[in-house]
């Protein structure tokens, strides 16, 4: 077991640096921080003495190791447009993304975990056939699709939701929370429902096809001859069991998710770090578009290390067959 | 040739698509698009690159069913007064385009890799396997914005949108190839042991000879399978990517592009302009989708055995 966690530690330890290598070469190929400090207005000569004391002429190598040690220590520069640090930057929009993600876990957990086993229960039904079939559809429509749709029949048409902005937000030590007052919770809707709607067909159709498996368990045929009740041999021994393979692949959802926030905050312009992104695209701030790469690679390698490791746990097979 | 079409003709792929309707019909829909996209200029009322034809008075002209529509503008006109259905068609051309290239360039790249890996074994095996691993732990449209926005930024938006085309292929072949690699791997570990393998190896063969005469073959049919659902994934991310203003610029729009350009100008009533050219993407991603779907319960031998 040390073992393993000692190579996955490496492992992690090794992306994070090509994640760094490729954020720093972008850095000091294409951006110039010089122009970032003092603007076009300065003398060559006197950026060339910027240039030195910053330590801009140093070897490649010399300003990498730089590099990653001020990243180690929470220093990812300064945003060219925002000045201020950039992780300060990143750190402030965290929450409104977190908030999404978390509305749109709210719903998928609400909305696939009962379709999924009604439709698991009773395959024949119309309303289960008609759910599969809608799920096709679902996979096949573009997430911002989605998000113009419900903004075209809810704010334009029918005038009931707002479409863009997270309206009031509550500060909570220091989050920014829109959870806490109604304007915010009537702004978060339609986002959270678009950011859903691209991983609820596929989780009501795993709950569904896993749930199925289950029924046909020799231990479920046991409970129906013991004679227990319908609902109890459903919900207890049924879904408890289709319950693991779901919370596994929610693990990695939730990561893909985090991915079409990007284009959810876009049409919704939902002030959080999928939107500072673009946003930091458009204006070429470099060294905020660098922190973010380097910030969001971190996050997926922390997760996915402990996520790994947890297997490594509870499932010693992946152990042994990682050491291969 | 007569041989090959009487074997097709008996084949079972055949005789299951004649059995399975929505799978005809999504084919029919599927070869009548890229028909469509192909013969652009000519099934196309207008020409939307042609500056003369365009005129700045006709924009935003609602369907010709609606009361202020025209009847010359099928499906009414952009802000910039272009013909939405001519201008939809030349954006189906360049969404089909740009996904069927760079599902051409994922192949090429993660077939190699992935009979190398599978083949050699061993160390190359490990660092190549790894490589896909570390990729395939980001999501790849994540990993697609990320290089479009590097590139954006590194060529400048000018001469971003001037080689947009080759340059979202690039894109996004360079984001999904993993997928292709790991499949690959999987079914060359399969066939690797098998005698075939070992008697081209006795006769002396060279490994890159065998890989690519006798294994390669062998893997096609998994290739095959997830080459249309990644057909279908390339025009969902060329979609997305040009919707957030990281793909084909406004002049030259494809269907994403098209979205993203209507987007402002739905709250003020112009609905069309997003909604068609949404509708035909998913009608174009359901069908593949759909098509997908059907070739893989087909082809998969442990599921029609089973």
């Amino acid at each position: 077991m040390f073992a393993f966690i000692i190579r996955r530690l490496i492992q992690a330890i090794i992306v994070m640096l090509v994640i760094s290598l490729v954020g720093f070469s972008i850095k000091n190929r294409i951006g110039d921080p010089v122009r970032d400090l003092v603007g076009e207005r300065v003398t060559p000569a006197e950026r060339e003495v910027i240039r030195d004391r910053l330590g801009l002429n140093d070897p490649f190598l010399a300003q990498y190791v730089r590099f990653v040690s001020n990243a180690a220590r929470g220093d990812l520069g300064l945003s060219f447009f925002h000045k201020r640090p950039a992780l300060e930057v990143i750190l402030s929009k965290l929450p409104a993304t977190l908030e999404l993600v978390i509305g749109a876990t709210l719903i998928i957990i609400l909305v696939s975990l009962p379709v999924g086993i009604y439709t698991a229960i009773f395959p024949r039904s119309r309303l289960s056939r008609f759910t599969m079939g809608f799920s096709t559809l679902g996979v096949s429509i573009p997430v911002f699709l989605t998000a113009i749709m419900l903004i075209y029949v809810f704010s334009v048409e029918l005038n009931w939701l707002p479409s863009y902005g997270r309206g009031e937000t509550v500060d909570l030590w220091g989050w920014e929370t829109g959870f806490l007052t109604w304007d915010g919770l009537t702004h978060l809707f339609l986002p959270s429902i678009s950011l859903a709607s691209i991983t609820l067909p596929l989780f009501i159709r795993l709950i569904r096809s896993e749930m199925m498996e289950v029924l046909e368990t020799e231990y479920i045929k046991f409970a129906w001859a013991k004679g227990l009740h319908a609902r109890r041999v459903w919900l207890v021994h049924a879904f408890k069991n289709t319950l693991l393979p779901v919370i596994t692949v929610f693990g990695v959802q939730i990561g893909i998710m985090f991915a079409f926030t990007i284009l959810t905050e876009t049409v919704f312009q939902w002030q959080g770090m999928g939107f500072m992104f673009l946003e930091a695209v458009e204006r070429s701030d470099i060294s905020l578009l660098v922190a973010y790469l380097v910030f969001v690679g971190a996050m997926f390698v922390v997760v996915n290390t402990v996520v790994d490791l947890i297997y490594g746990l509870v499932n010693p097979t992946v152990r042994i067959s990682g050491a291969s | 040739m007569t041989i090959w079409w009487q074997r097709f003709k008996e084949s079972y792929l055949l005789y299951s698509f004649r059995r399975d309707r929505v799978a005809m019909v999504s084919f029919g829909v599927l070869v009548f698009l890229i028909l469509v996209g192909i013969l652009a200029p000519l099934a196309a009322p207008f020409n939307p690159y042609d500056a003369d034809s365009i005129d700045i008075m006709n924009s935003e002209i609602p369907p010709s069913w609606m009361e202020a529509g025209e009847k010359s503008f099928l499906l009414g006109t952009d802000i910039q007064g272009r013909d939405l259905l001519s201008t939809m068609i030349y954006g189906l051309r360049l969404s089909i385009m740009i996904g069927c290239g760079a599902v051409l360039l994922q192949a090429l790249l993660g077939v190699m890799v992935g009979l190398a890996a599978g083949y050699l074994g061993g160390r190359v095996d490990s660092i190549l396997m790894r490589l896909a691993d570390i990729q395939l732990s980001f999501p790849y449209l994540m990993v697609a914005i990320f290089i479009s926005a590097i590139f954006q930024v590194a060529f400048g938006i000018g001469r971003y949108e001037e080689m947009a085309v080759p340059l979202l292929v690039v894109i996004i072949g360079l984001a999904e190839w993993p997928v292709y690699a790991r499949t690959v791997r999987a079914s060359v570990l399969g066939e690797k042991n098998k005698e075939y393998v070992e008697a081209a190896r006795v006769i002396g063969l060279s490994p890159g000879l065998i890989m690519i005469r006798h294994i390669l073959p062998n893997t096609m049919t998994s290739v095959l399978v997830i080459s249309t659902i990644q057909v279908a994934n390339a025009v969902m991310s060329e979609a997305a990517l040009s919707f957030l203003g990281l793909g084909m610029p406004v002049t030259k729009p494809s269907l994403g592009s098209l979205i993203r350009s209507g987007f402002e100008y739905i709250f003020s009533g112009s609905w069309w302009i997003t909604l068609f050219p949404g509708f035909l993407l998913v009608i174009l991603v359901l069908v593949i989708n759909l098509l997908g779907d059907w070739l893989r319960d087909v082809l998969n031998p442990k599921l029609y055995k089973g």
